[in-house]
């Protein structure tokens, strides 16, 4: 990789110099010379030379063969021997991806004293479990679980590897990526085998929702995605599947943790996971007034649904962060949606549009949250859902 | 205290709009912006040379308009402005683009801190803070809502999905940011006199300047790459339900009973 000039050929004319964008020639005695240092091989100067004076190769890219890189691996997020419900979604997916490649799927679970439960991983959809038990895992630390992971990525060389897109997911990944030298593709929620090259097509949104993007990761393996919760679908567990639990060790001395965890605190008012709620009711902005609150509190109450909000009520004070449905908020796909004086706003549909049914309440004939419901009401929600709270009690 | 913090300009995707016949995103008429928790990134940075004294520098990898953002950095109160623009660099991925994120920091030399927000508003992937640590080999401390610092050592609150935790870390780490961690302050005027002045403080940088290859940065040095984009499309019939309040409440009841779902049990 190297340009070179051929004396002979060069008259001084310059052109090379000129196409490039780094002052990487020198005319010098009517002769050019390459300056090595400055050039940064981008092949802009190979057809300027008119004199054939200059020759010069680049890299050519090419997808190394993987031929010996296997399965679908799902990395297994547990705090405390209880795994985090994104683990079952991961495994369903992984799941799919593997019966279309006929490979299998490995749930990697790192952790102290994890014990009998990663069989439930098995009863997810799980052909093996390979299982880091080490003190030093009791907590999660990036630095030490970024080793662990990129270690067990060294020895078995997985195809594919999904880590769920939590808080802890997006800290773990990107480290992980860079030291496997591996793509990462973000909070995905589509992933499918391309049928042809048989590689994995990781589709996620961007631009705030506005558009989504497929990305393929051709030149390193395993092809590496974050996924978001609430996408993917968990597979009904089945008691009878049998699969292989794998103790395996990993040398924590060659691991340098920079960081020491003072204090956790886990919120006390849990409140309600909304993503496991079957009916979840969703204010917007109108909600945001003592009385708004009291109106979608009562009717949640009467339906028996969970309060779930816009990002503009968690703004306004009116409720927590996580009860925000959307972009930056959670991802919902409950039985029921009610979106109450919510105008749609893409951020926000993205979060609930895998919702089983939609009813939307909006005053404005024309919000955008009318095109992705099922059922759509033109009114006032202070006069809408009072008369259906009322109506739900007295049927 | 030496504090690189690290912004992108880009577009307020809260205004960006499908053009419903090509399905394109239309760009034209679209402000573009520091993006939201960099500006809070650069106030942690402001504050805590306030506090101690240092110097903060802001980077940016970006088209040549991002200056720009750069400016609007000095303005508010940053020393120095870095901007990482060349064609080599254009249409990288998180891996490409924390290398060359990582090479300038190598060039740039001397820091303590690194500051970013937690992700673009264009991308969301939170991937870059993380990958420029990892590259560095220094720690990281992500989604972080509380910031401090004792004796050469941050100490940090992270959000976690259900909580918090609190955490210290030695010097040199590189930080990512909430909005709630502070409240930006507003670029001065003689800030923003001095950001555009003929002795403006900011330095533009090319892939040479940080030493990189073409093929290691921007789209040649990427390991991901864009298939295709479309726009999401949303196939539900709507039913418009109308009548009075106490009409409208019981065809939903009906609707849902027709389901099998009966509300309110």
């Amino acid at each position: 990789m190297s340009i070179s000039i051929d004396l002979e050929k060069c008259n001084g004319c310059g052109m090379c110099s000129r196409s490039c964008p780094y002052q990487a020639f020198e005319i010098a005695n009517r002769k050019a010379r390459w300056i090595e240092d400055r050039c940064t091989l981008c092949g802009a100067c190979l057809q300027s030379c008119k004199f054939e004076a200059l020759t010069g190769r680049m890299p050519v890219r090419e997808a190394p063969d993987f031929g010996d890189y296997r399965d679908i691996w799902v990395f297994v997020e547990q705090h405390g021997g209880v795994f985090h419900r994104s683990a079952c979604e991961l495994l369903g997916c992984a799941r799919g991806l593997a019966d279309d490649l006929g490979q299998r799927v490995v749930a990697a679970v790192a952790g102290s004293g994890v014990g009998e439960t990663v069989h439930d991983l098995i009863r997810h959809g799980a052909d093996r479990c390979v299982v880091v038990d080490h003190p030093a895992l009791a907590y999660y630390q990036t630095c030490t679980y970024a080793h662990v992971l990129t270690e067990l990525i060294r020895r078995h060389k997985p195809a594919i590897l999904l880590i769920a897109a939590t808080n802890l997911g997006r800290d773990l990944a990107p480290r992980v990526a860079r030291k496997a030298r591996v793509g990462l593709t973000a909070d995905c929620t589509r992933l499918a085998i391309d049928p042809e090259e048989k590689i994995l097509m990781q589709t996620r949104p961007a631009f705030g929702g506005n558009i989504m993007a497929t990305i393929a990761s051709r030149y390193a393996r395993p092809q590496t995605a974050t996924v978001r919760p609430g996408i993917m679908k968990a597979l009904e567990p089945d008691p009878t599947r049998v699969g292989e639990i794998h103790p395996e060790l990993i040398d924590m001395a060659e691991c340098r943790e920079f960081t020491n965890v003072l204090e956790c605190v886990i919120s006390e008012e849990k409140g309600a996971d909304l993503t496991a709620a079957k009916i979840i009711v969703a204010g917007g902005r109108p909600v945001c007034s003592e009385r708004g609150m009291a109106v979608l509190n009562e009717f949640a109450e009467a339906v028996g649904g969970q309060v779930a909000c816009t990002r503009v009520v968690v703004e306004e004070g009116f409720l927590p962060q996580r009860q925000q449905v959307g972009q930056t908020g959670q991802t919902v796909r409950p039985e029921i949606y009610f979106a109450c004086g919510i105008s749609g706003a893409i951020q926000h549909r993205a979060g609930m549009e895998g919702s089983r049914y939609i009813v939307a309440i909006n005053k404005d004939p024309d919000a955008p949250i009318f095109e992705v419901a099922d059922y759509a009401v033109v009114g006032d929600l202070f006069e809408i859902l009072p008369a259906l709270s009322r109506a739900v009690k007295q049927q | 205290m030496n504090i690189v913090v690290l912004v992108k300009q880009v577009p307020n995707t809260s205004e960006v709009r499908i053009d419903p016949k090509t399905g394109n995103l239309i760009r034209e008429g679209v402000e573009s912006i520091i993006n939201p928790e960099d500006r809070h990134a650069l106030e942690a940075a402001l504050q805590i040379k306030d506090k101690f004294g240092g110097t903060v520098i802001v980077l940016s990898m970006g088209p040549p308009q991002a200056i720009e953002a750069i400016c609007e950095a000095l303005a508010m109160g940053a020393d120095r402005g870095i901007l990482l623009t060349d064609r080599a660099f254009a249409g990288a991925d998180t891996w490409a683009t924390s290398t060359t994120l990582g090479l300038a920091l190598k060039r740039i030399g001397e820091f303590d801190l690194i500051l970013a927000g937690r992700q673009a508003i264009d991308g969301d992937t939170a991937q870059i803070g993380p990958q420029v640590a990892e590259y560095l080999g220094i720690p990281q401390l992500t989604y972080v809502r509380k910031l401090g610092i004792r004796e050469g050592t941050v100490i940090a609150e992270r959000a976690l999905e259900d909580g918090c935790e609190h955490i210290e870390a030695p010097l040199p780490v590189l930080i990512t940011c909430l909005a709630s961690l502070n409240e930006p302050r507003y670029p001065t005027v003689a800030g923003i006199l001095q950001a555009v002045s003929n002795r403006s403080p900011i330095e533009i940088w090319n892939a040479v300047d940080i030493g990189a290859k073409a093929h290691d940065v921007g789209l040649l040095g990427s390991l991901t790459e864009v298939v295709r984009t479309f726009t999401p499309k949303e196939a539900r019939n709507t039913t418009f339900l109308d009548g009075s309040p106490a009409a409208v409440a019981s065809q939903l009841i009906d609707l849902f009973r027709q389901r099998d779902i009966r509300l309110g049990e």
